[in-house]
């Protein structure tokens, strides 16, 4: 294991820890005012194709993040008008959302299947350009990587420090008392809803834009899964959010790194670390009573008689 | 007081014809309500009379079937408590609406109407102790509140209504959880409050209160208004008279000696102590003995450990020293199920949270704590007409009538109560643990919730009763123990001492009482 290596695969935890950080963000803001969305991985596929078709067809990136974006938040709308206004099943919902994702991102991304695109452009990092230009690569970031960590930090402000974030967590933990205090979960949820969609769109547009710059049909792997796992590991908390996704793409690229570097291992017990990891990690930190999950998540709010 | 000379001329709110139908219950039929500004008016009536339910209008958590509420005599519609808080009207709900993941200064602030967009902590919190201050309800503004007693809950439920500049206060029982002393607290903080102009709505079921403290008084029965009448006009058998058609009979316990107390105690605690974590209380070196037939009373400001006691009895709490016998049987850090295959039966204080599940029916949480008794095949199926039969006899027996196929959710405090009472009271309890077995219950249920519990002991059941209530206490009681910071502070035979002398013990202070005046 050479020192590149090693930078290599720090470099490529960065990268495919920020769409997991931007979801698990979007997530935490749902699960925050009580809505579990398990259509996270087809919310993420419809922003991840759509802002790559719009990216391939502008070709402006930066309009394809955008359209990413509000692909997140009108998918969400679909759920938002399921489990709040219709009042149905949550967990039904999400999955129902998440292949009715799958679906349909297949569509849009079919004639861009192997289309070449104009990728987010990466940014050289003050001070990292006396380094070998095989070095400084690595560290050559786009905007979205350089925003996410700032984003946790705001999701965390707006959460715990601003009225809306108040009165989000207080849907999350009880309606009736929200509601009792004037304010409209159904309001509430649909602006967390749309909020953390478009954080998830910016996830996805990351994978397709930024990263692969590639789109292929369920090219998130799992990603959408993953974050709903990060949300429990940091406590439905945006900072230790921030490790959790470190955590868990540093583990994906270790095991490249062991792949690589030809360790004797099965390549597919490799792929398991990450799934270990974070089993473990629940296992750990499951039974923990302190920061609890929001008293009400996953509880249809009925309104008033 | 010398403020009540135009108390007659303003009428801040009032309500006419206000009529609200529930599946199966006409709460309220066409009530007519008049409130002014500097008064403290009691909405008096048993349970299910009507009162949470018109209040809940008036605060818009309940729409009306028909009826109108004017504000200074112009008519508003007030369709969610928003708009309520908008025209200053402000409601303390039975069950607090809190959120016990947050921390007090939370709580307050998700209730401040103008919390800034981006609001300072530092700020909440000297507005918070800005009025704590003023009316001597202190709290820690960053306690978590699931860790606070139900005392403390409602200091911080007032300060919210305070703080959230409402005119027209809603208080819904506030006295139901508080210790005596903090119930004269809270009556000078109405006094001040009325002095200063405020519109103070009491909804209540305690003679002793609305006499105490209120200028006016409504009394509502079976969902109408029975009458509204002035302190003055009043005396309590009137109002006794117009809350119920009924004539009440006063519970006697009949004097049967100490003679069984040579046999082997039901329960006896040697040397019990727990670790409290964070608020609760530690137990220290507890020595307690419960012989059939004999209620034990547990007085005590609540916070003082009894709710920890009534927890290692029943096996919630761990003990790290000393012995906890049934009939002289080890069963020191048994589970519940196997102390409760022993006949032990517990009403807890807070039914709602403790002793419910508001999403199944009566009917299945009645079988819940009960399921050995009532399974088949090894417990595939459940003998639910079995035990619809039980809890039927046991209601009639006890008068306590609600339907058995409602959700507990939809069940007004009283009720829950009730139905607590009737789960733990069937199947003849060897041992009933009762933790303010009568808070919340109107004047004739709280007396058959003691007739019931007098007649436990005569079949020999012993009885814990833990309560607040001295006069309850006193009367139900053969020996009293008092519980001051997780010990006992002393232990006596009611007629043997006085309402004072307990009194003192309670609150752990060393002066002797002097005198009575």
């Amino acid at each position: 294991m050479t020192l590149l290596s090693i930078l290599g695969m720090i470099s490529s935890a960065i990268f495919s820890g920020t769409s997991l950080l931007y979801t698990t963000l979007g997530e935490t803001i749902h699960q925050r005012s009580g809505i579990v969305n398990l259509g996270l991985e087809g919310v993420m596929l419809i922003s991840a194709s759509s802002g790559f078709a719009v990216t391939a067809i502008t070709g402006n990136p930066y309009l394809g993040v955008f359209i990413a974006m509000m692909a997140g938040g009108i998918m969400n709308m679909i759920l938002g008008f399921l489990v709040v206004t219709r009042r149905a099943n949550q967990l039904a919902s999400g999955l129902a959302l998440m292949f009715f994702g799958f679906g349909l991102s297949a569509i849009i991304g079919k004639p861009y299947v192997g289309t070449r695109i104009n990728a987010l452009p990466r940014l050289n990092l003050p001070g990292l350009s006396s380094l070998p230009r095989l070095y400084s690569s690595l560290f050559k970031f786009d905007f979205l990587i350089i925003l996410v960590i700032p984003a946790a930090f705001f999701v965390w402000w707006l959460l715990f420090r601003t009225r809306w974030g108040l009165g989000l967590r207080a849907v999350g933990e009880s309606a009736d008392t929200a509601f009792a205090s004037g304010r409209s979960p159904f309001l509430i949820r649909y602006q967390a809803l749309f909020l953390g969609g478009m954080l998830t769109g910016l996830g996805a547009a990351h994978l397709s834009i930024a990263y692969t710059i590639n789109w292929t049909e369920y090219m998130t792997g799992g990603r959408g899964f993953i974050a709903v796992a990060l949300v429990i590991f940091s406590k439905w908390h945006p900072l230790r959010a921030i490790l959790g996704a470190l955590l868990f793409s540093g583990a994906v690229a270790f095991q490249l790194l062991l792949q690589s570097s030809g360790v004797q291992i099965s390549p597919f017990l490799l792929d398991t670390i990450p799934y270990i990891l974070t089993l473990l990690v629940l296992i750990v930190w499951g039974g923990a009573r302190r920061h609890a999950a929001p008293a009400s998540l996953g509880r249809i709010y009925q309104g008033v008689e | 007081m010398a403020k009540t000379k135009d108390v007659k001329s303003s009428v801040y709110v009032s309500m006419r014809g206000i009529t609200k139908a529930f599946p199966n219950v006409l709460a309220n039929d066409r009530i007519d309500l008049d409130i002014h500004a500097s008064e403290i008016h009691a909405l008096l009536g048993e349970n299910g009379a009507g009162k949470s339910t018109l209040m809940k209008i008036l605060y818009g958590f309940y729409r009306a079937d028909a009826g109108e509420i004017l504000l200074r005599d112009k008519s508003i519609s007030i369709n969610s408590p928003q708009d309520a808080r908008e025209h200053h009207i402000g409601m303390v709900f039975q069950n607090f609406t809190q959120i016990p993941a947050f921390n007090v200064l939370e709580n307050i602030a998700l209730f401040l109407p103008d919390l800034q967009p981006v609001y300072k902590q530092s700020d909440v919190e000297e507005r918070i102790n800005e009025v704590s201050i003023r009316y001597g309800l202190h709290v820690d503004p960053y306690a978590i509140v699931s860790q606070l007693s139900i005392g403390e809950q409602q200091k911080i439920e007032i300060l919210k209504l305070l703080l959230s500049d409402a005119k027209i206060l809603i208080l819904d029982e506030p006295t139901r959880v508080l210790a005596p002393h903090e119930v004269d607290a809270l009556y000078e903080v109405l006094d001040i409050l009325r002095e200063d102009g405020y519109a103070i709505i009491l909804i209540t079921h305690k003679l002793n209160e609305v006499l105490a403290c209120s200028d006016r008084i409504t009394v509502l029965r079976g969902g109408e208004v029975a009458g509204t009448l002035l302190r003055s006009e009043t005396s309590e058998e009137k109002l006794v008279e117009m809350m119920f058609s009924k004539k009440l009979v006063d519970v006697q316990k009949t004097e049967q000696g100490v003679q069984k107390i040579s046999d082997t105690p039901i329960l006896q605690l040697a040397g019990i102590e727990t670790q409290g974590e964070g608020n609760s209380t530690s137990l220290k070196n507890l020595n307690l003995e419960i012989h059939s037939g004999e209620i034990l009373g547990v007085a005590g400001v609540s916070g003082n450990g009894q709710k920890e006691l009534g927890d290692v009895i029943l096996g919630m709490e761990k003990s790290l020293a000393g012995e906890k016998l049934f009939f002289g049987k080890d069963m020191t850090n048994r589970p519940i199920g196997d102390i409760r295959r022993n006949g032990v039966g517990f009403i807890p204080e807070n039914p709602l949270l403790m002793a419910s599940i508001p999403y199944m029916t009566v009917l299945e949480n009645m079988a819940l704590t009960n399921t050995w008794r009532y399974s088949q095949q090894g417990g595939l199926q459940v003998d639910w007409e079995a035990v619809r039969a039980d809890y039927q006899a046991t209601q009639e027996d006890l008068g306590f009538p609600f339907s058995l196929y409602t959700l507990p959710r939809s069940l007004s405090g009283g009720n829950l109560q009730r139905m607590v009472i009737v789960r733990e009271m069937t199947h003849d309890p060897q041992l009933l643990i009762a933790s303010y077995l009568t808070r919340g219950l109107d004047v004739q249920s709280t007396l058959a919730a003691r007739q019931a519990l007098l007649k436990a002991c005569e079949n020999g059941a012993g009885v814990l009763l833990i309560s607040e209530d001295l006069e309850e206490l006193f009367a139900l009681s053969d020996r009293l123990i008092i519980l001051f910071n997780g010990e006992i502070a002393g232990e006596f035979i009611p007629s043997e001492t006085t309402i004072y002398e307990v009194g003192h013990l309670m609150t752990g202070s060393e002066v002797k009482y002097v005198a009575e005046r």
